[in-house]
């Protein structure tokens, strides 16, 4: 069994995984700016906190398994990033505590949301940074990361920071419609509409200036016959893109589906650009790979396990179905 | 100027002195949330669900914490020590993964439940949700002091082509001071949460009496010092002679030893100085040491001039922090004995010195933990894989200046976050614990009372 290949391509699920379920409740963090009033703010905050933790352990799994399955690139990649890593870590710290923080805290609940907003917002601008910076390629000369602290930091990972901003914003959108009524949903489909158009125009310049940065990535897209079988990626996100305009207005759990499938549909053509490549631009996932044994040591575990975990998350988030209210469960 | 190394030492053992503070305590919670809410069920009594409710909210708080920073243990390994996760990606990582997958999941999958389902989900499957998180911290320990215990006494491996490749999982993960690591360690833990919850039940108690949360926590606090604290020492011998075995330079250490003698003496206190190679100003009693290292009065101890200086861990701080960790043990079980005859008197609930020694203790629990770790860790310097791997070939490439950079970030976020989190447990602490839940039998019959809205956690804050 090829199972560098298996491995790969679970963690990129993993990571998947992360990046959609803890993108909407970093979205909502991101909305709080938009949204003043504290009680709405508790109510966005408890369609979240029952579920959060395990959202953020896809992080976990993403990191622990890289570390697992290749130590080469968890270790050339952590130290190439050690700014933002650490940044997003700290951020998600704030964050995270914030969720009981808020809730006890008697003189300082606005603290708690400021802590919650500013955490939400730079995790998510860092792990856009990070985005950004692996696709214009990183410094390794010998098996050894070879570049400054400050590499990471360029034009184009500051653009990536932004998208991804906006886009965990539109998920934490799609998910709030889906849980709230009323007047305040009303409120969210006027905020997601120009958020739509944003992500649309953020994912075209990315799309392009990826193309820009390598001419390998450009091969990859526009050679034949590849061009023949990747053209449905960008026809299909631009044909959800216009769904998902309208319905922002009048659908309730839709909009969170349709924004989900564009986020994979990216995730897919990211995924296309960059194999093998681990490290971009010469690292491929095979170079950085543990050994087979270690590969099938775990793989034993995540056969019987994923679909336990799978199993009894499906059940959390089952029982706290359905729209929240004052009295939510917090 | 401090190197980037020694910055690195001092970052991650200052995340993972914070992290660890947090697990120990909620592995002993989720447990005693356990014992608390198998006992409401059992006897319907609702002053258990009262208690429940009550250190449902400190295990909130401090799981809470204990997420946060363990996120950044598990990217620490990258980032500060890259060339060690190269070469031990293959066993720790796989180690760790299962961590993740078997424990860590668990626990964040059923903690929604078990903190806002009550009413949802009722009893039952809330008891259910409660188990679940209690057996996940355990896993959660499990692997992490597998994977701690293997570069401790690594086992069940080959290097090749500069890493090491595991030849048998079972060596490797039953590695040969992991039994020990994980008795004693999960053993701390229960005590520690014993003596916060004694700790509470006692303040409680000094101001009424007749408060019957706190009797029951106070005295299941008591059984756990008089019971476990014992067997905690004797679990401890046993872990060090699992030491002398397998790095006897640690050991040496400890015990602030230089030379190889027969028939060594216990030094009781001492100032161990690396430089000069001796313990000053030791007060010995002689032949001890080999008594209880060997079982022999006349046993040969190995001193640390058997050990080239390069190979010596820093006896000044082992030995130190060796005997604070011994020296709350034995307060621990001085406690436990003292609540025995306080018990068997009839005055456990009325004598106030014993409550008031009860309350000093409450964070001793936490000092052994810290104490006891800095041994295990500092003791095992200057290896980071013992024997195979130093710590000075294990540190990333970066810049002294963005170690000490995120350090100095480090530092203070955790003291503002931490302080504030802490504040709010002792807080938290300090309500009536009578008062966490009104008793209206919701379960047991329909109707009943409005429950206070910010006193229950399911129903509403
Ligand atoms: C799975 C691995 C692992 C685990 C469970 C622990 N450690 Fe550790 N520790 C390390 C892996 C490690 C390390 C990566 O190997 C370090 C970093 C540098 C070093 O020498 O070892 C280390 C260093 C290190 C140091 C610095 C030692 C020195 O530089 O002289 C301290 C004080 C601690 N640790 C304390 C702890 C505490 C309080 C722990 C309780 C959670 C703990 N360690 C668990
Ligand atoms: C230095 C090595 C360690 C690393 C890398 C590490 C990593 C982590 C991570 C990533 C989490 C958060 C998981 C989540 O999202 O739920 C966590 C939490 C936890 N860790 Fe650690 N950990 C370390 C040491 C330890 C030790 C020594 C123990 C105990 C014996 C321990 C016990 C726990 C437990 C029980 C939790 C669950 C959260 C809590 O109870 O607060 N960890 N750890
Ligand atoms: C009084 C008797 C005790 C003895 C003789 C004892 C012995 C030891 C020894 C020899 C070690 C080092 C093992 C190594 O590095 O390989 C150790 C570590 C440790 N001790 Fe103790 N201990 C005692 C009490 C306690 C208490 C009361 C606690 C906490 C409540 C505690 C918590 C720890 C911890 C957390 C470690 C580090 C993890 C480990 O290596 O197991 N110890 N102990």
């Amino acid at each position: 069994m090829d199972y560098q290949l298996i491995w790969v391509l679970l963690i990129a699920v993993a990571v998947f995984a992360y990046v959609t379920l803890d993108g909407f409740d970093l979205g909502i963090g991101i909305l709080f700016p938009f949204i003043k009033d504290p009680v709405k703010r508790g109510r966005m905050m408890n369609t979240v906190a029952p579920i959060w933790d395990g959202n953020e352990t896809w992080l976990v799994l993403g990191g622990g398994g890289l570390y697992a399955a290749f130590p080469k690139a968890y270790s050339l990649l952590m130290t190439a990033f050690y700014i933002p890593v650490f940044v997003m870590l700290l951020a998600l710290v704030f964050r995270g505590v914030a969720f009981e923080f808020r809730f006890k805290s008697q003189n300082h609940q606005k603290h708690w949301d400021i802590a919650f907003s500013a955490g939400s917002i730079i995790a998510s601008a860092m792990q856009g940074a990070m985005l950004g910076a692996f696709i214009e390629g990183i410094a390794v000369e010998n098996g050894r990361f070879v570049g400054g602290a400050f590499d990471w930091l360029s034009p184009f990972s500051f653009f990536c920071a932004t998208a991804v901003i906006v886009g965990y914003a539109l998920l934490g959108t799609g998910w709030l419609i889906m849980k709230m009524e009323g007047d305040f949903q009303g409120n969210l489909r006027r905020l997601a509409k120009p958020a739509v158009i944003w992500m649309a125009a953020n994912l075209a310049v990315v799309s392009l200036m990826t193309t820009y940065i390598n001419p390998a990535y450009a091969d990859r897209w526009f050679d034949m016959p590849n061009l023949a079988f990747m053209a449905p990626i960008p026809l299909i996100t631009a044909g959800l893109l216009i769904w998902l305009w309208r319905a922002v207005s009048h659908r309730e759990k839709t909009v969170f589906g349709i924004t989900l499938a564009i986020f994979f549909l990216c995730y897919l053509g990211f995924g296309i650009t960059l194999y093998p490549n681990i490290v971009p631009p010469m690292i491929t996932f095979r170079d950085a790979a543990a050994p087979d044994n270690s590969l099938s040591f775990m793989l034993v575990g995540a056969v019987i396990l994923l679909p336990v975990i799978f199993a009894y998350t499906a059940y959390a988030y089952w029982v706290f179905r359905g729209k929240v209210s004052d009295e939510g469960y917090h | 100027m401090l190197d980037a190394e020694i910055l690195a030492r001092i970052q991650f053992a200052f995340t993972v002195s914070f992290h660890i503070i947090f697990p120990s305590f909620t592995i002993g919670l989720a447990s005693f949330l356990f014992v608390l809410e198998a006992q409401w069920l059992r006897t319907r009594d609702d002053t258990y669900l009262a208690l429940y409710k009550f250190w449902l909210k400190i295990f909130a708080l401090a799981f809470g914490m204990g997420v946060v920073s363990g996120i950044v243990m598990s990217y620490q390994f990258g980032t500060n020590w890259g060339p060690f996760s190269e070469f031990t990606g293959g066993v720790i990582g796989p180690l760790m993964a299962y961590e993740v997958l078997s424990a860590f999941f668990l626990e964040a999958g059923f903690l929604g439940i078990m903190l806002f389902g009550l009413n949802r989900v009722g009893p039952k499957l809330h008891f259910l949700a409660t188990t679940m998180v209690a057996v996940g911290t355990l896993f959660s320990a499990f692997w992490i002091l597998s994977a701690n215990s293997w570069m401790q006494t690594p086992d069940g491996f080959v290097i090749e082509n500069g890493r090491a490749v595991v030849t048998s999982w079972i060596d490797a993960i039953f590695n040969p001071s992991f039994p020990y690591r994980l008795v004693h360690m999960v053993l701390a833990a229960y005590l520690t949460t014993a003596f916060v919850v004694g700790a509470v039940g006692a303040w409680h108690l000094l101001r009424d009496r007749e408060n019957r949360a706190a009797r029951i926590m106070f005295s299941m606090a008591m059984w756990m010092a008089a019971i476990v604290a014992p067997i905690q020492i004797v679990a401890g011998d046993m872990h060090g002679l699992n030491t002398l075995e397998h790095q006897p330079a640690k050991v040496a250490a400890m015990e602030g030893h230089f030379e190889t003698q027969n028939g060594a003496p216990l030094i009781l206190f001492g100032l161990p100085d690396m430089k000069a190679e001796e313990t000053r100003y030791a007060i010995e009693i002689p032949k001890l040491g080999s008594m209880i290292l060997t079982h022999d009065w006349d046993g040969k101890i190995t001193g640390l001039k058997d050990f080239a200086p390069e190979d010596r861990p820093n006896a000044t701080i082992v030995f130190w922090t060796f005997r604070i960790m011994v020296g709350v043990g034995v307060l621990m079980a001085l406690l436990g004995i003292a609540s025995l005859i306080a018990r068997f008197r009839h005055k456990l609930y009325d004598c106030k010195y014993l409550h008031r020694f009860a309350l000093i203790m409450g964070p001793s629990g936490f000092v052994a933990i810290l104490a006891g770790w800095f041994t295990t860790e500092i003791g095992r310097q200057p290896w980071v894989v013992y024997g195979f791997m130093r710590t000075s070939e294990a540190g990333s490439p970066v810049t002294a200046t963005a170690i000490a950079g995120s350090l100095l970030a480090f530092v203070v976020v955790y003291s503002i976050v931490f302080g504030v989190g802490t504040a709010y447990i002792i807080r938290a602490m300090n309500h009536d614990p009578r008062k966490a839940h009104v008793p209206s039998g919701e379960f047991l019959r329909a109707g009943g009372r409005q429950l206070a809205a910010h006193n229950n956690p399911q129903a509403g804050e």
